[in-house]
């Protein structure tokens, strides 16, 4: 008996307890917003903190081995380039003031931006300039770690403020390579730790990274642009589970995340939905080195077999721009419009090439996905569905990422496939993968001669129009080849708290924020 | 017969397990619509007249892809089955009637087997031999095998001293024919027993394989990849988890109760 009492005392002691610790800490925090309500109009009200929650970590913090989409995604918020890449797609001077262009097209001079200062105080010279580059090309004794600058013949810092990059040929895509995506400016000092301790001199810095949890980013004070950024900290959450992201998003543990098209509805009323071109081509391809693949009459007749409406209904829930080359509008001048009516749906028609072609039963083949995301399994559902009608019969084999990575993409052993092409600042880049001798990306086995001298010809154009007409021909034989089937480029649908203003959308994936703050 | 039919496990557990094996055979002859028939534009209906489960993602037939999906579910568990009661019967029969040392090598090497958490064993048979029907039984068989050896082995173990194997022993049959012949049906109640809850965990670990996309293929029908696509439309359109979800519990709830009845029925001291 006595021992139940003594229990029970207890508990009452730690109720108690518990009850006054609880009002010390609320006249605590009251007494902290009395404060703030004082300062509200210097500042913006509530904490300018942001959580953005992303599907994955980093695979280098060091911006010049990051190879992921995804990395980019959150490490270009530390750092710049000489140029800044912009959301129309064009570039903007960065941590170059000025530059020129010789007449030849060969020598590119810079001047570098004065007064601008790395995360750790140190100011930016053209030695840090000069030790970027020499760092990419692998000049300073380390090994090379970009091929965009195979083409430099020679760079030089002939005075404190001025920085020269010589070109064995002319390139006019060259000033893409100078954002951070390709050449963030890193500070000599910091030689050895850019991975563990990254410093640039993008708006915000370095905190504190959590693998498999978070990445933590706090505000650089004295970031060269006048008042920005507004935010003091950012967070980058690591989750790679959609569904659950929409339940942290309505439960307020984060404050911005992708949603999937299917549940914008849930997400609509009480947040933000921005609509992201993401500028990728999704697309369904063949090996064109393999029976049957090989004949263009029946690239074309999956071409028309294959209804680019339904997957886009039933996987974007209808948030997706057609396509009908590996271009998407989000490119602006650069993309042709009307490409995506060629090949329209048409069963009977498809039938009739396919017979052409020599195959008026069909064929059999194998259709090889990655199961790392249930939208390739769902494409190639529908695909088989669809070919199924002008007698094509095929398997579907979901294997793991890293597995098709190397059967695949790299290994080149397939049949038929399903991906996202994602997007690049550059035209250029965009449509490289095609050319038959750049054997690192042209997993298709596309080899057209055409189109090799198109994209060999647009390097040596100085003329923006000329350029444009050279990557439109370019799209032109994509299509006029059945290349793939291009089947759309899908919007990320970003949902964020409706107190949270100046989120930017790029046409590759970057969380720029910069601009961001909350109201 | 009366007694039997009082046992409400064994009626239960009977009713089930002949409705679903009816719908698996039905299934082979007719659905209500073509399993891989889609029709987006009536994509994730609600249960109505025309779809009484409504309608996938894709705007497939739940219904027809619940009766198909049976078939992957009946065909893993008794793939599974087989292939865990033939190892695991002889298994099991050989370590308990030799006995020594060979009884320490097989138990000891069962016990191994059994250290593996049955999923990740299964995890790992299919990212080496690769996903499908056939691969995911096997790797499912091979977990199955030690508790069924483990069961074997006591009965036999129990079985080898009695009066009527000395008997066949000492007129000369051949040992072999004692542990199959003679030995075997006394202890096939246990056997039945574990085999049957072998079947329920197949089930039950294939719909786990192709919940984490491993299982079956797409688009072949499987339950455990239904409740995984449903998944993603749980608040918008929850009638999509129910069938698949509904259709794994009541299959396995009716196996489990049917390995009860078994038991009940067979095992002479439980009948008090």
């Amino acid at each position: 008996m006595f021992k139940r009492k003594y229990w029970l005392v207890l508990a009452l002691l730690f109720v108690m307890f518990i009850i006054s610790a609880c009002s010390e800490e609320g006249t605590e925090t009251n007494t902290e917003n009395e404060g703030e309500k004082e300062t509200a109009t210097a500042t913006p009200a509530g904490p300018q903190e942001i959580r953005v929650r992303v599907n994955d970590d980093p695979d280098f913090l060091d911006p010049h081995r990051a190879t992921a989409s995804l990395s980019f995604q959150q490490i270009l918020n530390m750092f710049e380039g000489l140029f800044l890449p912009q959301p129309d797609g064009s570039l903007t001077e960065g941590l170059a003031e000025s530059y020129e262009v010789s007449e030849d097209g060969l020598t590119y001079t810079f001047k570098i931006r004065q007064g601008v200062k790395f995360h750790n105080g140190d100011p930016l010279t053209t030695d840090d300039v000069v030790y970027t580059f020499e760092r990419l090309m692998g000049l300073n004794g380390g090994e090379k770690l970009s091929k965009n600058f195979d083409n430099v013949a020679s760079i030089d810092a002939p005075d404190a403020t001025t920085f020269v990059m010589t070109l064995k040929e002319p390139n006019s895509n060259f000033l893409y390579s100078l954002t951070a995506l390709q050449s963030a400016i890193l500070p000599k000092s910091n030689d050895g730790k850019h991975n563990e301790n990254p410093i640039g001199t993008g708006p915000f810095a370095f905190a504190k990274y959590s693998p498999g949890t978070n990445l933590e980013l706090k505000k650089n004070e004295e970031y060269w642009q006048e008042g920005l950024p507004y935010l003091d900290k950012v967070t980058f959450v690591y989750q790679s589970d959609d569904q659950a992201a929409v339940m942290n998003l309505l439960a307020g543990e984060v404050d911005l995340t992708g949603v999937p098209g299917h549940r914008v509805a849930e997400v609509e009323g009480s947040f933000n939905i921005s609509h992201q071109n993401n500028n990728s081509s999704l697309i369904i391809t063949f090996n064109e080195e393999k029976e049957p693949f090989n004949n263009l009459k029946v690239r074309q007749a999956i071409n028309m077999a294959i209804s680019k409406q339904d997957i886009i209904d039933s996987i974007f829930s209808g948030y997706a721009t057609p396509q009908g080359s590996n271009m998407s509008p989000a490119m602006g001048d650069y993309y042709l419009d009307g490409l995506q009516d060629v090949y329209s749906f048409d069963v009977e028609k498809a039938k009739k090439l396919l017979a052409e072609a020599g195959y008026p039963d069909g064929f059999k083949t194998k259709i090889t996905v990655s199961s790392h995301n249930d939208m390739y399994p769902n494409i190639a559902q529908i695909a088989v569905e669809n070919l199924k009608q002008i007698g094509i019969d095929v398997e579907i084999e979901t294997v793991e990422w890293g597995i098709w990575l190397e059967r695949v993409y790299f290994g080149r052993d397939y049949e038929m496939t399903t991906i996202d092409l994602t997007g690049r600042p550059s035209a250029y880049e965009i449509l490289n993968d095609y050319i038959s001798t750049n054997d690192n990306e042209n997993f298709f086995r596309f080899k057209n001669d055409e189109y090799d001298q198109v994209m060999a010809d647009v390097l040596k154009e100085t003329d923006r129009e000329k350029q444009i007409e050279y990557y439109q021909r370019a799209q032109e034989i994509l299509t006029e080849q059945a290349t793939a089937v291009y089947i759309a480029d899908y919007e990320i649908l970003w949902g964020s708290k409706k107190n949270i203003t100046g989120l930017k959308s790029y046409p590759f994936w970057f969380h720029d924020m910069k601009e961001v703050k909350f109201n | 017969m009366k007694r039997y039919a009082k046992n409400i496990n064994l009626v239960v557990g009977s009713i089930i397990i002949f409705g679903f094996f009816l719908m698996m055979i039905v299934s082979f002859f007719y659905t209500p619509y073509d399993v891989t028939a889609m029709d987006i534009p009536n994509k994730l209906k609600a249960p109505n007249t025309e779809h009484i489960f409504g309608t996938d993602e894709f705007g497939r037939d739940i219904f027809s892809r619940i009766l198909v999906g049976s078939q992957t579910a009946f065909v893993v568990g008794l793939l599974t089955v087989i292939i865990g009661v033939v190892f695991g019967v002889t298994i099991g029969g050989i370590a308990g009637f030799i006995g020594g040392w060979v009884d320490e090598l097989f138990m000891r090497l069962m016990d191994a087997l059994m250290a593996f958490p049955g999923i990740i064993l299964a995890l790992m048979l299919v990212a080496v031999f690769g996903p499908g029907i056939v691969n995911t039984s096997i790797a499912l068989g091979i977990i199955a095998i030690p508790n069924i050896a483990r069961v074997a082995r006591s009965g036999f173990v129990q079985h080898k001293e009695a009066e009527y194997v000395m008997a066949a022993r000492l007129i000369g049959v051949k040992p072999l024919k004692i542990m199959f012949k003679h030995i075997l049906p006394n202890v096939s109640s246990q056997i039945i027993v574990a085999a049957s809850i072998a079947f329920a965990i197949a089930m039950l670990a294939e719909a786990a394989l192709s919940y984490l996309g491993l299982g079956v293929q797409p688009p072949d029908p499987s339950w455990g990849r239904m409740l995984k696509d449903a998944q993603a439309y749980l608040i918008g359109s929850p009638w999509y988890t129910y069938a698949p979800g509904g259709a794994i519990t009541i299959l396995v709830l009716g196996l489990y109760m049917l390995s009860n009845a078994i038991r009940d029925i067979m095992d002479p001291r439980s009948k008090a």
